[in-house]
Order: C-alpha cells, then sequence, then structure tokens
C-alpha cells in the first residue's frame, strides 16, 4: 500500500505497541495483560508494518522466520513445566526466586511463570505472523 | 485353508555358494545380552526350585495403581529361561544367516528389542505392565516379520498380525482393566490370590471372553490362526524365535497366568477345550497338505498352540504338567527345526519337501539335530517328546468333563504330527538324493551349534526328566493352578492306557507317512472348494472396510464449506435444543430491571452490527459490521469487570477484521454464490443457533452459581501464586497445563493454515483469467 501517512505513522506506532506488547506482558500477573495480551498487541504491532510496507519489509523486520518464534515459544513453555520437574515438583508448578529480597521488600520476582509467560508471548505472536504473512503474500 | 506360497528368504549376503560376508563384531555382541540374561536366571533357578516366589516393584503412577513391578516363579522362570537361552542361539544363527545385510544392525536391534519385550511381558507383576509388554512384542514382531520390507508380501504379513493381534490387544486391556477393578487391585500377585472372588464376580463373563480375545489373537486359534503362517514372510530365524519360544506363547502364558484367577467355570473350561481341539486338529491337517517345509512346520506351531490351550483348560494336575512339559518340549524341537530348515534353504537353495532327499551325506550334523528333533516332536522314546506325549495323554483321561473328546482330538494331532515330522525332518535326509538349487555342504558351527544343543536338550531331559521336574516343571505348575503340587516325570509308566495311545499314535502316524502324498492330494482338492478362508475372508474385511471408509467420506466431506458450516451448527442447535428438552433444564426467568441505560445501548449496536452483516451486500461492509459486534461484546467485558478478556477480544476482533479484509479480497461478490433460498435457510439456522446459545446462558444465570472454585481462587492467588491478576494467574499458574495444550494447538493449527495456504498457491496453475 503506498500512503505516506500510513508509512510514517506506522514507523512510530509499531515501536510503540511492541514496547506496549513487552509492557503488558510483564505486568500481566497483578494486572490487566499477560502473554496472550501481549503477544496479539505484538501481532497487530506487525500486521500494521505489514499493511504499510509489504510482507517482504515486514519479514525482514522480523529478521527470523514467524513459525521459528511460535516453535520456540512452545519450547520456552516447555521449559517452564520441565524445570519444575527437575525440582521434584509436579509438571508446570511455579517456581520462584525473589532477588534481593529483605524485609518488608519482596524484592525482584524472577519465576518459571514469567517464563511460560514470554513463551506463550511468542507463540503468539509467531502464530498470528505465520498466518498473516502466508496471506498477505498470497494476495 | 490357505496356503501361501512363499518365497525362500532373500539373503543379498550370500551370492551363489560364496562364503557370506562376516557379520563382525556386531553379530558376537548380539549374543552376549540373551546370554547373559540366561545365565543370570539360571542363578535363580535354586530359589525358585525351592517354592520361592521373588518381587520387585517400582513406582510409575502411583496415582492409578500401576506400578512397574516383576514378578519371578517357577512359570515366569521357565519362559525366562526359553526366551532368552533360545534368543541366544538365534542371535548366533542370524550372525551367519543375515551376514553381510545391509540392515543387519537394525535386525539386531529389533530382536533384542523384541527379547526385552517379551521377557517384560513374562515377568511383569502389574496388570498395566503386563499389557505394555505386550503391545511391544506386538510392535517388535510387526518390525521383524516385516524386515524384508521390500516385499509387498512382507509388508502384508506384518500388517496382518500387527491389525490381528493388536485388535486383540485393545480387548485385552480391556479385559485387564476389568479385572483389575473386579479384584481391586492391579498387582497379579494379589490378583491370583482372589480366583473365587473373581469368579464369582458379574463381571467376570466379560473379562474372561476379552481376555480370550487377546490370547487367542495373540496365540492363533481358529479362527484367528491364518496370520500365524502368513508370519513366515520374515526371515527363518525370526520364524524360529517368534514361533518356538516367544511371540505366539505370549497368550498361552496369558492363559497360565490367569488360570489361578479366572479358570475352573464352564465357560472357562469348554471355551479353551474347544477352541483348542478344533485348532489342534484342524492346523496339523493342514500342516500336512503344505509342501513348503518352512509352511508344514508354521502350521504344527498352530497345532502346539491348540494343544496347549485345550490342555489349559483343564483343573487335573497331571493336565496341566502335560501343557508344561509339551510347552518345553516343542520350544526345544520346534526352534531346532526351524533352524535346521533354515540351514537346509541356505545351503540348498530351495525348502520344498518334493525337490530335496538324501542330505544326510553332505550335512550329517544337520541331519542328526534334524532326526534328533523330529524323533522328540513325534513322542518317541527316550526323547522329552515321548514324556509330554506320554503325560498329555494322562493327562487327557483325567480331564473330568469329556476325556474321550479331549483324547481323540490328542490322538489325532499327534498322529498328524508324527507324519509332519517325518516329512519335514526325514525325507530331506535319507532317501533317493535330488537335485537342488545350490550343492549342499554342511553348515558353519554357528548355525548347528543351535539346533544340535536343542535337539540334544529334548534327549538329554527325556533320559532324565529329574532335571526339570522338580527345578521348573513343578514350581511352573504350582504357579498356575495356584496351590502346590507334586510332578513327576519319567520315562516309564508301566503298561496302561497312555502306552497303548501311544503306540496307537505311532500306527496312525506312521500310517500318514506313508500315504502322506495321496492325502496331500485329496487336502488340496478339499482345499480349492472351500468357500471361504480366514486370509481371504480378512481380505474382504479389509476392502468392506476400506470402501465403508470411502462411502462415509464422500457423504460427509462434501468440499462445499456452506454445507461444512451448515451441517456443524445446525447438528450443534439441535443436539443442544434436544438436551434441553430430555434434561428439562429450560429456565427462563430474567430480571428485566437488572440491565441500566448503558447496557442497553451496547445491545442495540451489537444487534445493529449484526442485522448490517447479514443485509449489506459488500463484503468490506459486512466485515466492519461483524467489527462491530465483536467490540460490542469487548464493551460488556468492560462493563463487567473483565479487562483481560475484553482486551484479548479487542486484539482478536482486530485481527480477524485484516485477515478476513485479506481474504475477502480474493473471494468472488456476495450476490454470485447465495440465492434467496440459502438466504432464508441460513436466517434460520442463525436464529436457531442463536436462540438456543441465549436459552442456555439464561438457564445458567437463573441458577445458584457454585462459586467453591472462584473462592479458591481468590484464596490463593496472591499467596501462592504471588499475583493479583487471577485470570492470569490461573492461565499461566494454576491451569498452566491446559495452557500449553491450548498454545501447542495454536501453533499446530498456523502451521497447518500456513501448509494450506502455501499448498493451494503452488497448485495452482497461472493467476485467475478473471478479477
Amino acid at each position: 500500500m503506498n500512503s505516506l501517512i500510513l508509512g510514517v505513522a506506522t514507523r512510530l506506532l509499531v515501536a510503540l505497541m511492541l514496547v506496549f506488547s513487552v509492557y503488558m506482558l510483564l505486568r500481566g500477573h497483578n494486572e490487566p495483560g499477560g502473554g496472550f495480551i501481549g503477544g496479539l498487541l505484538a501481532g497487530v504491532g506487525f500486521v500494521l508494518y505489514t499493511i504499510a510496507q509489504g510482507p517482504t519489509a515486514a519479514r525482514k523486520a522480523l529478521r527470523v522466520d514467524p513459525g521459528t518464534i511460535a516453535m520456540t515459544g512452545l519450547g520456552i513453555a516447555l521449559l517452564a513445566g520441565v524445570l519444575a520437574a527437575l525440582d521434584g515438583d509436579p509438571f508446570f508448578t511455579g517456581q520462584w526466586l525473589f532477588l534481593g529480597a529483605s524485609e518488608g521488600d519482596k524484592g525482584l520476582p524472577i519465576s518459571t511463570v514469567l517464563l511460560f509467560d514470554i513463551g506463550v508471548y511468542l507463540v503468539v505472536v509467531g502464530s498470528v505472523l505465520t498466518l498473516v504473512l502466508a496471506l498477505e503474500e498470497e494476495v | 485353508m490357505n496356503s501361501p506360497n512363499l518365497h525362500p528368504d532373500r539373503r543379498e549376503s550370500a551370492p551363489g555358494g560364496k562364503p557370506p560376508a562376516s557379520s563382525g563384531v556386531l553379530g558376537w555382541l548380539s549374543v552376549l545380552p540373551p546370554a547373559a540374561l540366561t545365565i543370570a536366571f539360571l542363578f535363580y533357578l535354586p530359589a525358585i526350585s525351592a517354592g520361592e516366589v521373588l518381587r520387585v516393584a517400582y513406582d510409575w503412577v502411583p496415582s492409578l495403581d500401576i506400578r512397574l513391578s516383576f514378578l519371578l516363579d517357577g512359570l515366569s522362570l521357565t519362559f525366562a529361561l526359553l526366551i532368552s537361552g533360545i534368543g541366544a542361539f538365534i542371535a548366533l544363527y542370524s550372525s551367519v544367516y543375515l551376514a553381510g545385510h545391509t540392515h543387519f544392525g537394525r535386525f539386531v536391534f529389533y530382536l533384542l528389542f523384541f527379547m526385552v519385550a517379551m521377557l517384560g511381558l513374562v515377568l511383569a507383576d502389574n496388570l498395566i505392565t503386563l499389557f505394555v509388554f505386550w503391545e511391544l512384542t506386538t510392535v517388535a514382531s510387526y518390525l521383524l516379520i516385516g524386515f524384508d520390507h521390500a516385499g509387498a508380501k512382507a509388508r502384508r504379513s506384518a500388517l496382518q498380525a500387527l491389525l490381528l493381534t493388536g485388535a486383540g490387544g485393545l480387548a485385552l486391556l480391556a479385559g485387564l482393566i476389568l479385572l483389575g477393578f473386579a479384584a481391586g487391585s492391579f498387582e497379579l500377585s494379589e490378583i491370583l490370590t482372589q480366583g473365587d472372588a473373581i469368579r464369582a464376580h458379574t463381571l467376570y463373563l466379560p473379562i474372561l471372553i476379552l481376555i480370550l480375545l487377546g490370547a487367542f489373537t495373540k496365540s492363533a486359534q481358529v479362527p484367528f490362526h491364518f496370520w500365524l503362517p502368513n508370519a513366515m514372510a520374515a526371515p527363518t530365524p525370526v520364524s524360529a524365535y517368534l514361533h518356538s519360544a516367544t511371540m505366539v506363547k505370549a497368550g498361552i502364558y496369558l492363559l497360565a497366568r490367569m488360570h489361578p484367577a479366572l479358570s475352573g467355570t464352564e465357560v472357562w473350561i469348554w471355551t479353551l477345550t474347544i477352541f483348542g481341539a478344533v485348532t489342534a486338529v484342524t492346523a496339523s491337517v493342514i500342516a500336512l497338505r503344505q509342501t513348503d517345509l518352512k509352511l508344514s512346520l508354521a502350521y504344527t506351531t498352530v497345532m502346539a498352540l491348540g494343544t496347549l490351550t485345550m490342555f489349559l483348560g483343564a483343573e487335573a494336575t497331571v493336565a496341566v504338567a502335560a501343557a508344561l512339559t509339551f510347552l518345553v518340549v516343542h520350544s526345544f524341537y520346534k526352534a531346532s527345526l526351524f533352524m535346521v530348515i533354515g540351514i537346509i534353504d541356505y545351503r540348498t537353495g530351495t525348502r520344498e519337501a518334493e525337490k530335496l532327499g538324501g542330505l544326510a551325506k553332505a550335512m550329517p550334523i544337520t541331519a542328526a539335530a534334524a532326526a534328533a528333533a523330529a524323533l522328540s516332536m513325534a513322542g518317541f522314546p527316550p526323547f522329552l517328546g515321548f514324556i509330554g506325549k506320554e503325560l498329555k495323554y494322562e493327562g487327557a483321561l483325567a480331564i473330568a468333563s469329556e476325556p474321550l473328546f479331549v483324547a481323540s482330538a490328542a490322538v489325532l494331532a499327534n498322529a498328524l504330527m508324527v507324519a509332519v515330522a517325518g516329512i519335514v525332518a526325514l525325507r530331506p535326509f535319507y532317501g533317493r538324493r535330488l537335485e537342488t538349487p545350490k550343492a549342499p555342504r554342511e553348515a558353519p558351527l554357528r548355525m548347528w551349534i543351535g539346533p544340535v544343543t536343542l535337539a540334544a536338550l529334548g534327549l538329554t531331559f527325556g533320559l532324565m526328566p529329574g532335571l526339570i521336574a522338580d527345578s521348573l516343571v513343578q514350581p511352573a505348575v504350582t504357579a498356575i493352578l495356584g496351590r502346590p503340587e507334586e510332578v513327576k516325570l519319567a520315562l516309564w509308566h508301566g503298561i496302561n492306557v497312555p502306552l497303548m495311545l501311544s503306540l496307537l499314535t505311532f500306527a496312525l502316524g506312521v500310517t500318514f507317512y506313508f500315504f502322506h502324498l495321496r492325502l496331500r492330494g485329496m487336502l488340496s482338492w478339499v482345499e480349492a472348494r472351500l468357500p471361504t478362508t480366514g486370509d481371504r475372508s480378512w481380505d474382504a474385511i479389509l476392502d468392506g472396510l476400506k470402501s465403508l471408509a470411502a462411502v462415509q467420506t464422500r457423504l460427509l466431506q462434501g468440499g462445499v464449506l456452506r454445507r461444512y458450516l451448515f451441517v456443524t451448527f445446525a447438528s450443534m442447535a439441535l443436539v443442544l435444543a434436544a438436551t434441553f428438552v430430555v434434561t428439562d433444564a429450560l429456565r427462563l426467568s430474567f430480571d428485566w430491571s437488572q440491565p441500566l441505560l448503558k447496557h442497553w445501548a451496547v445491545v442495540v449496536l451489537i444487534g445493529a452490527g449484526a442485522l448490517m452483516t447479514a443485509v449489506v451486500t459488500s463484503r468490506l461492509a459486512a466485515i466492519c459490521a461483524l467489527g462491530v459486534v465483536g467490540v460490542g461484546v469487548a464493551m460488556l467485558f468492560v462493563m463487567f469487570g473483565a479487562p483481560d478478556v475484553a482486551i484479548t477480544q479487542l486484539l482478536v476482533e482486530t485481527l480477524v477484521v485484516v485477515l478476513v479484509a485479506v481474504v475477502m479480497l480474493r473471494l468472488p461478490s456476495l450476490q454470485q454464490e447465495a440465492g434467496p433460498r440459502f438466504r432464508r435457510l441460513d436466517a434460520v439456522l442463525a436464529l436457531g443457533v442463536g436462540g438456543v446459545v441465549s436459552a442456555i446462558l439464561l438457564s445458567v444465570v437463573s441458577g445458584p452459581m457454585d462459586r467453591r472454585i472462584t473462592g479458591y481462587f481468590e484464596d490463593t492467588s496472591v499467596p501462592e501464586a504471588f499475583g493479583r491478576n487471577i485470570v492470569n494467574v490461573i492461565l499461566v499458574d494454576f491451569r498452566a497445563l491446559d495452557t500449553f495444550g491450548e498454545v501447542a494447538v495454536v501453533v499446530v493449527a498456523a502451521l497447518g493454515a500456513y501448509a494450506l495456504i502455501r499448498g493451494t498457491k503452488r497448485s495452482r496453475p497461472q493467476p485467475e483469467e478473471r478479477s
């Protein structure tokens, strides 16, 4: 699509949407958000880019094949479950680590649950883009 | 009956008379595991002979009472020794027979895989463990029978064996699960002590039928017998292994193992006796009819299985002892005869009975082994086969219900066996020397050591039956009957009825042998006139299944998207409505004062969007209108406090509009497709689905909500999962496994759609001319 306004606006918007998607992903455990929503947001961002610049440019901007992204996400999500099993807990039990926790401050929480959410994020981005890019290239 | 004419195994390794290439280190290595296992099992012999029962268990799925538990008693030790001992000889034999074969490594793997599966099966103490190993033997035998996978015959036989024994395996699984529930335990060692309770249980009959189905298919009882001779498509060492000591005996093992739990009822006695007797006699008649030595032996295996089944039907100690002794005898002579026939085939290039004769001069050792094995098979003294046969007659006469029937079946089958033993093992070696495709000479040591040792064992145990009577037969019989038993084996029982029957058998057998050419002619004549055979019915069943699949595919998969959608939604609406009517669950009380003005506004928005989607003539407008519906639903989610769902809905709606818009560009305009008749039908369907779903939702909210699960999540979300957003905590923590399944489905769906899109692109010849 040859639209100068869309092209220029997209560059700003896509960057914002991607940052916002990561924000949504990270805050998901306590506020509305999470891997699904973050992934969809990032997906929509890239779809916008695809509409403005074409699928070839979108693939170039993505650098990695969307199918690979989805499969990587699935692998990461599985890893989160395996880590719990390695720890002797039932599969997919959340494992938590509070970095720098002290009295009254729980520190920076790192968990397999977050890892799992990142996996979900990547699966959603990858799957959406696999479909959209294939369809766009088809037309 | 069926008589597949088999070609001798292809051996790429031995072209002409050239000495075969060595199978190298692998050939020797493959002997190690079975040999080591045999020695290991031998160490347990004293303990088991003393009446001990050893158990070892590991937890596997404790919540379902599934344990990886193993049991070593007389019965399992007898089988384990046969499996590993004969396995060692077979491995040694194969290292020459298949030397230089491209896939020799693969063969060794299959063989050892099979051995391990079989050992697991006979040692298992848990029903589910037993079943898992049972299925593994099926898989391994599929691979072994189809080893020569370039041949269509091998593939067909392998698939036939897999399907038939696999189907039996399913029945067995159901039977075992029922048995586990009826007995209240999945541990065999506990189940076997509760025989009376199980026999009195209401589920006894289904359990028995299902387990017998598994055992009969595996052990090739009539009418499931036809897969076994077809399985002769496998290389000869495989046939020697699968059809002597192991695979086909798995069903017999199962019957013996279940004996304390299931035997003794009328159904058990009659089913086993009749199926066993019919199988034994039918198979020995067909065996006489064959000209291919290997096929002839295959049918005698079926005969042996029938005999074993027949005797396991009985309760009498002597009958069970007969079954067990015959099992050992049969394993010895059958394995050695199969290997002998492999040697004949290997050295002469044929195994057609009519083309072989006078080989004894060229292959004296093989001839001696064949003679010893055949004499044991025919039941001549002083071989173990004689003791086995005497016991069988004694056992037959001891069977209270129908001694005459069993005894005459046994005599007839044994007489035919005498004749077949002569045809298979004496005729090729003695008499007039016949020309063979290859000049015969003695086989290498690694090939004849197996048959010679096994035949010699048959003789040794015959002369000194005490060697196995106390150490193996007695503990095994004790295990089968579930009560301590005294078993004595002896060559000379004095002049009694069994001895008379033996003499009658020899007389009949020798007569059959001398007239076997004429008998064979008669049998061929009969066979040609049979209306159908097991093998042909099998083909008919498979063909029928395929046509049925084709018909129902054409019926359901018309390829018209409109019809698919219509059927899907119409059945959904109908099934739900029918459920409503049947369960009388319709509750349409609605508090009209509850919705506020803002709710009504959104409802109007959604309704307008839906109406517009249905009536506009432009696709783009329809998509946008559909988007309005989605956004309206998202607003409802926001109003009722579900921001996560609302955000997701909004984003998905956006994506769907984009996706559909991209697709729409390639579709023809709206009017061409759906005529007014279709549109009216669609309207009815849409209203129907919408109405039913609305009714369901109204009925659901009219009742009180069960808030226990909600309460649990609210209480535990923060302290246990450290998250305040309950929706997300459920997604990634409480129900992480579900989510994982969902994202896996998302990936698979995306990849599938990708393949479809790409596939249609490639298959399209040129860009369309229209548009």
